[in-house]
Formats: C-alpha cells, sequence, structure tokens
C-alpha cells in the first residue's frame, strides 16, 4: 500500500502530495481510513454495519452505552434497549446530509464555472462578422481565427517551459533523493517548497527586470551562431520573446514537479534498489535499474501537472512577453506569441460589451485544455496506482 | 568459481557507535556457513560487510581486513561495485524487479557488464541460471511474464538465479527464509546444498534447525547487551557447534534457553 | 587465522583501475581555470559564461578521463552525477537570485512609512506613498476566501473520508483534483461571470475577487484536510464507537481534534497560495488608490495587482512595485513560518 508521505503536509504545492495520494484513494476504491493494510476493510465494514443510519442498530456494545448517554432525555424504557436513540440519529443524519450536501456544491461549483463561461462567452460565440469586426483589435478576424494562435502561443510556451523543466526537476528530485546527505536532502526539499510558494507577480517582476538582462546575451549567441535554424533566428533585444517567458514559466514549475517526483523517488522500495547494488550496480545503474521504472509514470503525472500549471499562468507572460498573434516558431523574435490568460489579463481591464464575451471565449478554450491535461493527468495516476498495487 | 574469504579483527561502526567489534572467522569455500545468533547481535550487519553492502546506509564504516582470494576487500583501491559483483547477495524479502519480466530480471546483472549480449547468449543464461536455482520448469513457459506475478518462494529463487548469473565467487543469504512459508524454504534448502558445491555461501538464519540442516560450518554472534557491540563468540563445523559446543552462552541459545 | 594458502583460479579483479578521490575536484578546478583563460582572451568572461564552460569542459574533461582509466560504466555514472549536480545548482541560480533581487531592490522605498500610508495625493515621480490601502486589501479579500472556502472545505473533506463511498464520493474526489487544475484567470473570469450577471455589468468589489480565490483555494483545503483525516489511525475511532459516541460526534471530538494542527497547517498553506494571486484579482477587484474596509463594494488595492499597476508605470513605481513585491513575499513566508511552526508543535501529540 502506498504510505501517505508524512512530508506532504508541509508541502505548499497543491500536486505536493497528490500523486501517492490520487494512489490510495483510487486502490483502495472506498476510502474508509487510514490506509493500513487490512485494516481498512473491517473497519470500512464496521462503519457500515453500525452507523448507515438507514440499518437499525445492531451492534449491542455501542448501542447500549449509548442510549444510556442520552437516555436521561427519554422516557423510562426497557432495561436495555437496542434502538437507537432518537436525538443522536437524527444529529447524525443531519452531520451526514450537510457534509454531503457539501461535496456536492463543489460538483455544483465546477458545473457554475462552465456554464457561466458559456453563458457570457455566448454572444461571442454566435456573433456575426460584423459585430465581432467593430472591436479593434479582432482586426477583422472570426473567433476561431483570432483564438488560433492564441491557443497556439500558450501551447507552445508551455511545452517550451515544460522541456526546460522536466530534465532539470528530475535532476533536482534525484540529487535531493539519492546524491545529497539525508539531512541536507530535508532542508533542500524545504528550499525547493518555499520556491513554489513565491507569488506570480514577483516572478513576473525578477523575469522582466532580472532574467531578461541575463538572458540577453545568450538568446544573441544563440541566434548568431544557431540563427542558421528558423527556430533560432533573428533575435532583437530585449529578451521579450517567448523562450524568456517559457523560461520564466520553468522556474515557476519545477518546484511542483521536483516535490511530486521527489516523493515518488523517495518511495522507491529500498529492496529494489538493494538489488541492483548488490548486483554490482553503480550508483547510476542502480537508478536506472530499480529508480527510473518505479517512478516513470509518477514522473510523467507530475509533468503533466506542471503543463496544467505552465498553460493557465498569466502574470510571468504577461510582464515579460512581447505580444503577437503569429503562427510563429521564431522563438527568439518578439512580438510573435501571446498566451490565453496573458491575452485576457492585458484586454480586460479595457473591455466592455462584446469583447469581453470574446475574452471570456478564449478563456473557456484556456478551461477546455487545461481540463484535459488535467485528466490526462490523473488517468495516468490511477494507473500507476494499479499498478503498484500488484507490489 | 569458489573463493574463501578470512576475515581479521573486523570491527564495524554506524558513525560512532560500535555495531559489531573484532570479528576473525574463516569462510572456507564451497561449503555453507551459518551465522545465528539473537535478534540484533550484529549478524546481519557483519553479512553485509562481506560485499560492502553497509556501506548503503549514511556513516557505516568497518575496520579491519576481510581478505578474498588474498585481496583485502577494504584496501583502498578496491572498488566496492567490483566487490558486489564477486559477491553476490540474496535478501530477507523477496525483491525482483517488478518492472521487469522473468528473463530480464535474470539478466539484469550480466547485462551492467555486457550490454550488447547476443539472443543466444542471454537465453542460455537466462536456462543455466534458472535451472541452478530450481526455478526452470515451473517458469520456462513464462519468461516473459513480470517477476512479481510469480509466489514468493518462487520469486526468491529468481533472486537467486539472478544473482548467479553474473557467477560470483561468494553468495550471501540473509535470512532467505523468514518470509516463506515451509515447503518453499524447503525448495530453497534443497537448492542451498546443490549451490554449494559451485559457490562458497554463507547464510544469516534465525532458524536453528534450518542451520542444522543446511550448514557446514555455524558462527554464533551474541551481544552482551543494549548499546554493546556484538562479538562473534565461536565458530565450529555444525555438528560439533550442535552437540558439543565450548561456549556455555552458545548452548544457551542453541538449547532455545535465551534469544 | 589462517590465510588462503594458494588462489584457487584466476586471480580476482577486485580492483579495477580507479580516478582518486580528488579527481572530480581537480577536474572542477582545471576547468574553471580553462574555462576562464579562453573566455579572458576572447574577451567575454563573465559568470555565466565561465560557469556554463566550466560546467562544459568538467563532463567532458572527467567523464573522458574516466572512460579511459575506469572504463565506460564508471563514466556513465560520473556523467550522470555531473549531469544531476549541475541540474540542481542551476536550480538554486533563480531562487537566489530571485530572493537577492526582492530584497534589495525592495529595500530602497521598504519602509515603515511604505507600510503605513496609501496612494492618496500620490502623482508623477514622489517617492512618498506606500501599500497600507493594499495591504488591507489583501488581507480582506483573502479572509473573505477563507471564509467561504475553509468551512466547504471541512466539510467536503470530512464526507470524503468519513461518509464518502459509492459513485457520488468518487465524482467529487475526481472533480475536485480537475478544480485544482483551474487557471486563476479563469477563476477570475467566473467570478466575473457571476456578480456581473447578478449585480450588473459595473458591479466590482472584494467580494468577487474572494470567490474568484475560493475557487482556487477550496481544491487545495480539501486536498490537505482530507489527508490530515486520513492520518487519524482508525483505532481512535473504533475506540470511540466502541464506547457508543454517535459517529458525527466521534468526528467533532475525536477526529477532528486530533488532526486539529494539520488542519491549521494545511489552510495556512493554501491561504499563502492564493495570497499572491494576481491575475483574477486583476479582472474582479481592480485598483484604487485609497482604502477600502467593505468588502461588498467598490474596488480594492491588493499587494498583487499593486505590485503589477506600479511595474506597468515604470519610473518610481518600478521600485514601488520591488517594495510591495518584498512586502508580499514576506506575508507568503510568515505564513509558511507559522504554519510549519504549528505543524511541528503538535506533530508528537498526534503519535505519528
Amino acid at each position: 500500500m502506498t504510505p501517505v508521505p508524512t512530508s506532504s503536509q508541509d508541502s505548499t504545492v497543491p500536486g505536493g502530495g497528490q500523486a501517492p495520494h490520487g494512489a490510495v484513494t483510487t486502490a483502495a476504491g472506498t476510502p474508509a481510513g487510514v490506509p493500513a493494510g487490512g485494516r481498512r476493510t473491517t473497519a470500512a465494514t464496521m462503519d457500515e454495519d453500525m452507523h448507515d443510519d438507514s440499518s437499525a442498530w445492531a451492534a449491542p456494545g455501542p448501542t447500549a452505552v449509548d442510549h444510556r448517554v442520552s437516555g436521561h432525555a427519554q422516557p423510562p424504557a426497557p432495561a436495555v434497549s437496542l434502538r437507537a436513540s432518537g436525538a443522536s440519529r437524527v444529529a447524525d443524519t443531519i452531520f451526514k446530509g450537510v457534509s454531503g450536501a457539501t461535496g456536492v456544491l463543489i460538483l455544483v461549483v465546477l458545473a457554475a464555472v462552465a456554464g457561466f463561461l458559456v453563458l457570457r462567452a455566448w454572444p461571442a460565440l454566435t456573433a456575426s462578422p460584423d459585430e465581432l469586426a467593430k472591436i479593434s483589435w479582432m482586426n477583422g478576424q472570426s473567433l476561431l481565427e483570432y483564438v488560433g494562435p492564441l491557443v497556439f502561443g500558450t501551447l507552445l510556451s508551455a511545452i517550451l517551459a515544460l522541456g526546460l523543466a522536466v530534465p532539470l526537476s528530475l535532476g533536482i528530485a534525484l540529487f535531493i533523493t539519492h546524491y545529497a546527505p539525508r539531512r541536507a536532502a530535508q532542508a533542500l526539499g524545504y528550499v525547493i517548497d518555499l520556491l513554489a510558494a513565491i507569488p506570480s507577480v514577483v516572478y513576473g517582476l525578477w523575469g522582466a527586470l532580472w532574467l531578461a538582462p541575463v538572458l540577453d546575451p545568450i538568446f544573441r549567441w544563440l541566434s548568431d551562431t544557431l540563427g542558421f535554424i528558423p527556430l533560432f533566428a533573428g533575435y532583437t533585444a530585449p529578451a521579450r520573446n517567448v523562450l524568456a517567458a517559457a523560461t520564466v514559466l520553468a522556474v515557476m514549475i519545477i518546484p511542483i514537479i521536483t516535490a511530486v517526483s521527489r516523493e515518488v523517488f523517495f518511495q522507491t522500495p529500498v529492496l529494489h534498489e538493494e538489488a541492483a547494488l548488490a548486483l554490482g550496480a553503480t550508483r547510476w545503474e542502480t537508478i536506472r535499474m530499480a529508480v527510473l521504472p518505479f517512478g516513470r509514470s509518477g514522473l510523467v503525472s507530475a509533468s503533466m501537472l506542471g503543463l496544467g500549471r505552465a498553460l493557465g499562468e498569466t502574470m510571468a507572460v504577461l510582464m515579460i512577453l512581447s505580444p503577437g498573434y503569429l503562427f510563429s516558431f521564431f522563438l527568439l523574435k518578439p512580438g510573435q506569441h501571446q498566451s490565453i490568460a496573458a491575452n485576457i489579463a492585458a484586454k480586460f481591464p479595457e473591455a466592455s460589451g462584446l469583447s469581453v464575451s470574446v475574452l471570456i471565449a478564449t478563456g473557456l478554450a484556456l478551461f477546455v485544455i487545461t481540463l484535459a491535461v488535467n485528466m490526462v493527468a490523473r488517468w495516468i495516476i490511477a494507473r500507476r496506482a494499479e499498478f503498484s498495487g500488484a507490489n | 568459481m569458489s573463493k574463501r574469504i578470512d576475515v581479521e579483527n573486523l570491527d564495524v561502526y554506524y558513525g560512532d557507535f560500535l555495531a559489531v567489534e573484532g570479528v576473525s572467522m574463516a569462510i572456507e569455500p564451497r561449503s555453507v556457513t551459518a551465522l545465528i545468533g539473537p535478534s540484533g547481535c550484529g549478524k546481519s550487519t557483519f553479512l553485509r560487510t562481506l560485499n560492502r553492502m553497509h556501506e548503503v546506509i549514511p556513516g557505516a564504516r568497518v575496520e579491519g581486513r576481510a581478505v578474498m582470494d588474498g585481496q583485502d576487500l577494504y584496501a583502498p583501491e578496491v572498488d566496492p561495485v567490483q566487490v558486489r559483483r564477486q559477491v553476490g547477495m540474496v535478501f530477507q524479502r523477496p525483491n525482483p524487479f517488478p518492472t521487469m519480466s522473468i528473463a530480464d530480471n535474470v539478466l539484469a546483472g550480466v547485462r551492467l557488464n555486457n550490454k550488447r549480449i547476443s539472443k543466444g547468449d542471454a537465453a542460455d543464461t537466462v536456462e543455466r541460471s534458472l535451472r541452478g536455482a530450481n526455478l526452470w520448469n515451473e517458469v520456462k513457459d513464462r519468461l516473459d511474464k513480470p517477476g512479481s506475478s510469480l509466489s514468493g518462494g518462487q520469486q526468491q529463487r529468481l533472486c537467486i538465479a539472478r544473482a548467479i548469473a553474473v557467477e560470483p565467487q561468494v553468495l550471501l543469504m540473509d535470512e532467505p527464509c523468514s518470509a516463506l512459508d515451509p515447503i518453499s524454504t524447503l525448495a530453497i534448502e534443497d537448492l542451498m546444498s546443490e549451490l554449494k558445491n559451485d559457490y562458497t555461501i554463507v547464510i544469516v538464519t534465525h532458524n536453528m534447525q534450518q542451520a542444522a540442516r543446511v550448514s557446514d560450518r555455524t558462527a554464533f554472534f551474541n551481544i552482551a547487551g543494549t548499546g554493546q557491540p556484538g562479538k562473534l563468540i565461536e565458530m565450529a563445523d555444525t555438528p560439533t557447534m550442535f552437540s558439543s559446543p565450548s561456549v556455555p552462552a552458545t548452548e544457551d541459545y542453541i538449547s532455545g534457553r535465551f534469544g | 587465522m589462517p590465510v588462503a594458502t594458494a588462489p584457487a583460479s584466476s586471480a580476482l579483479t577486485l580492483t579495477g583501475n580507479r580516478l582518486p578521490r580528488w579527481a572530480p575536484w581537480a577536474s572542477v578546478a582545471g576547468s574553471a581555470l580553462v574555462a576562464w583563460g579562453v573566455l579572458v582572451l576572447t574577451g567575454e568572461h563573465t559568470a555565466t559564461t565561465v560557469a556554463a564552460l566550466t560546467a562544459l569542459l568538467h563532463a567532458v574533461a572527467l567523464t573522458s578521463v574516466s572512460r579511459y582509466v575506469e572504463g565506460p560504466r564508471r563514466a556513465t555514472d560520473r556523467l550522470a552525477t555531473t549531469l544531476v549536480t549541475v541540474a540542481f545548482l542551476l536550480a538554486l541560480v533563480p531562487l537566489v537570485s530571485l530572493l537577492w533581487t526582492v530584497v534589495s531592490r525592495g529595500a530602497v522605498l521598504f519602509s515603515g512609512t511604505f507600510l503605513t500610508t496609501d496612494m492618496v495625493g500620490v502623482f508623477g515621480d514622489m517617492t512618498s506613498g506606500g501599500v497600507a490601502h493594499a495591504i488591507v486589501g489583501t488581507l480582506m479579500v483573502t479572509l473573505t476566501a477563507t471564509l467561504i472556502s475553509v468551512p466547504i472545505g471541512l466539510l467536503t473533506a470530512i464526507y470524503l473520508v468519513e461518509y464518502g463511498r459509492g459513485p457520488l464520493a468518487k465524482g467529487i474526489t475526481f472533480f475536485v483534483d480537475v478544480m485544482t487544475g483551474i487557471p486563476s484567470i479563469v477563476a477570475g473570469l467566473f467570478a466575473f461571470a457571476l456578480f456581473t450577471l447578478l449585480m450588473g455589468p459595473a458591479y466590482r468589489s472584494g467580494l468577487m475577487g474572494a470567490v474568484a480565490l475560493a475557487v482556487l483555494m477550496t481544491p487545495v483545503v480539501i486536498r490537505s484536510v482530507e489527508e490530515m483525516l486520513r492520518l487519524v489511525p482508525n483505532e481512535l475511532r473504533e475506540a470511540s464507537y466502541a464506547l457508543g459516541v454517535p459517529k458525527w460526534l466521534t468526528i467533532l471530538k475525536v477526529v477532528l481534534r486530533t488532526s486539529v494542527a494539520g488542519i491549521v497547517t494545511g489552510v495556512m498553506l493554501a491561504i499563502a497560495r492564493v495570497i499572491g494571486e494576481t491575475a483574477p484579482l486583476l479582472i474582479t477587484v481592480g485598483m484604487i488608490t485609497r482604502t477600502n474596509w467593505d468588502v461588498f463594494e467598490g474596488r480594492m488595492a491588493t499587494l498583487p495587482v499593486f505590485a503589477y499597476s506600479q511595474y506597468q508605470q515604470g519610473g518610481v513605481g518600478v521600485d514601488r512595485a520591488w517594495a510591495a513585491a518584498l512586502t508580499l513575499i514576506l506575508i507568503v513566508m510568515l505564513l509558511n513560518l507559522v504554519a510549519r511552526g504549528i505543524s511541528r508543535a503538535f506533530r508528537p501529540k498526534t503519535g505519528r
């Protein structure tokens, strides 16, 4: 059984404890309590037997005492009554009902998010080309033509960020779990978590005012030496291109990916690592034989969580990227790309009427994309739970 | 391909804590040496020093000599990775790699040194090792199934096959049967008496009958109290140890008066 | 003890050729020297280029020497060690530079006055003015969001852990996970769409921002509370049932009381997460120059949006943005410290 990692309560990342957590819930089917091996099932059935309000209370121990607890409020009853006392039964029903209703409220809220977005985006979805042409920044494009480059820019920046972040996060997580001394590892874990707690606007400030000048010579060198590849051609200072934005996004999602993969790597069974070592494996071979196969799906789902985060991040892109609305692969040229989220934040304060609807429609597209990415991530986690449950 | 190990005055430390003190013993080739003693007496720790697996624990270090075939395992120029290549180990709980098939598990160690092993050679090694571990007949039809699909006893024999596939000089076994049922235990014990024709075997066990059944020589470890280091009390041929031990503590332990 | 008289078969190869312990350090030092020399000659010696070239030279040098002396397996191992370490060091660069920049640039305007004045009557290049109104706004909005999301999160988590089974619980678990992935700007759009439909298109208030933040915060609260409740040993619940305590009382008096420290920690960390959110507040709460205590009416200043709008103004605004960022980071760090303190102070009592 995958233990719930104790350190994840300290994690500032929402995904921090989720990979193992999801494993617990999915593997068990009915989350019933502490994941403590076989005890779970007995506890679950006990709950059902004793406290399911639809059944008459049959367990003698609890009910007898229960009767005594609230008995004084009742008319004189037979010495030992096995019937539930009304008051506590009502209280139990109310408590269960309220907490259950709150759970349903979550579903309602999520439906409301989607519903209100669709409702407000509807005018834009049904507007005639003439109406849309009145919005100056649409440049006479249809809604689809407008959203297309934005989706492209969002995906491009997020995927670039993921490409930068995943190898680094893998390295950091391995360093913390398998290379650093144990005591240092814990401190390093805190430090990485700290990075996750820094507000995105601060990353934006840092990216625009500190990182951009640092990146400038690197990008210039890249453009000079690899400029024959269109990807790196045509750099112009300052570094306000999609690669700079992706670099900041990468810095922002590294803590998330690192935190989840760190948890997964820490859970690698010592047995398997020792097996590899005893065969005469070097440290790296041990990692390849025992650690990475065990943690692969965890790493994949961590990356997906990071991708979801990068897709929806607003401020870093808004403050760094010089926007443009093209399907362009010139990573170093400014004014080529824009992400959906940053575009909304940039245009929203001045928008009114139909243009608000257009922006909300783009937000709906972002919602759908991130939803899909997250569902894929959950699906992978669930599969991992089945896989590791076999051990 | 079987070597003797001579241990001289070996101390094992965890940080500042002396866990095992002053062990000297000769481990004979082509025989089974059993290490017995109460829990926490340092016999597993000592076993792990024979292939430097104790170094996995931070702060663990060793003083003294463990000489295999004229070479001190703890000489500064010795590579622990090479030591583990020559001294294989089987653990308390079976630990096949869950992501690998049965065949890949057997080949895991071989592949480390020989990346481009030919298909024929690989198949030969798999069959030879699985036969050597008395597992071939049970798994020959499902070599591509995951190793975790086997029963506990089969998994342990798979681990033995994996260990002997790299043709080590010595095989260390750390309570190899304590997680297994009696029938699987019997299968492993039979296997051990076959393997000792080719290998030097050192086994840690809590089971006195097992030590008496499988071993040629027995070493008794004991500990004076918590916080005290474990020591080798006496070592002799197994029949001698179980019939007329020279130290009273050994007799007490063997006859079940403590431990 | 007798020592082996003669080797039985071919000599053992326990040693193999190994590089000395100092080899990696020597390689780093040598690479650094060469890198520095080369780059001085070409006139491009900055900290970044020297570090990058050093790392490259070191990786190549150590790996090839190791391959020659120790063989390919060791060489791969050394290369992996180098890469993993470089990855880690590389990750420290943003952390250190970020903290250093925020502290050094933020210190320019950061002062007691900065924390206690608002922006009323501040124009042009005046360096006066501060973030008092933004701190008030941030605290009010975050507090309101907490008041909304904590009861919902707590009750939902209780339902999932103590009662939930069957398709409903599975569905809720799944959609809570989905909800964690909602982009913050989408949450802002939702709050905007909801309130402008109900209250008219010009309505702006702290409550709007709080609802947006609550959408982001609730799943985090549910997740952490759920985790804490699952850590409560079942023996405790069973012991309480065996005494005849009804289930709802058991939850209130036993389960919640046992896990209260963990729950508080989780909530604090959830607050720390949303207090720095900018995008949803940018499109719902907006920005003003004076203090607004009424969450139900009118725009409010908040620290993250303040930092962003000052950055956009440029000039002195950039200094104000850094000082506001410093204030924000200090608040977040304080929340994190308090949360860790609570979890540490209470942890032993939960018996884990």
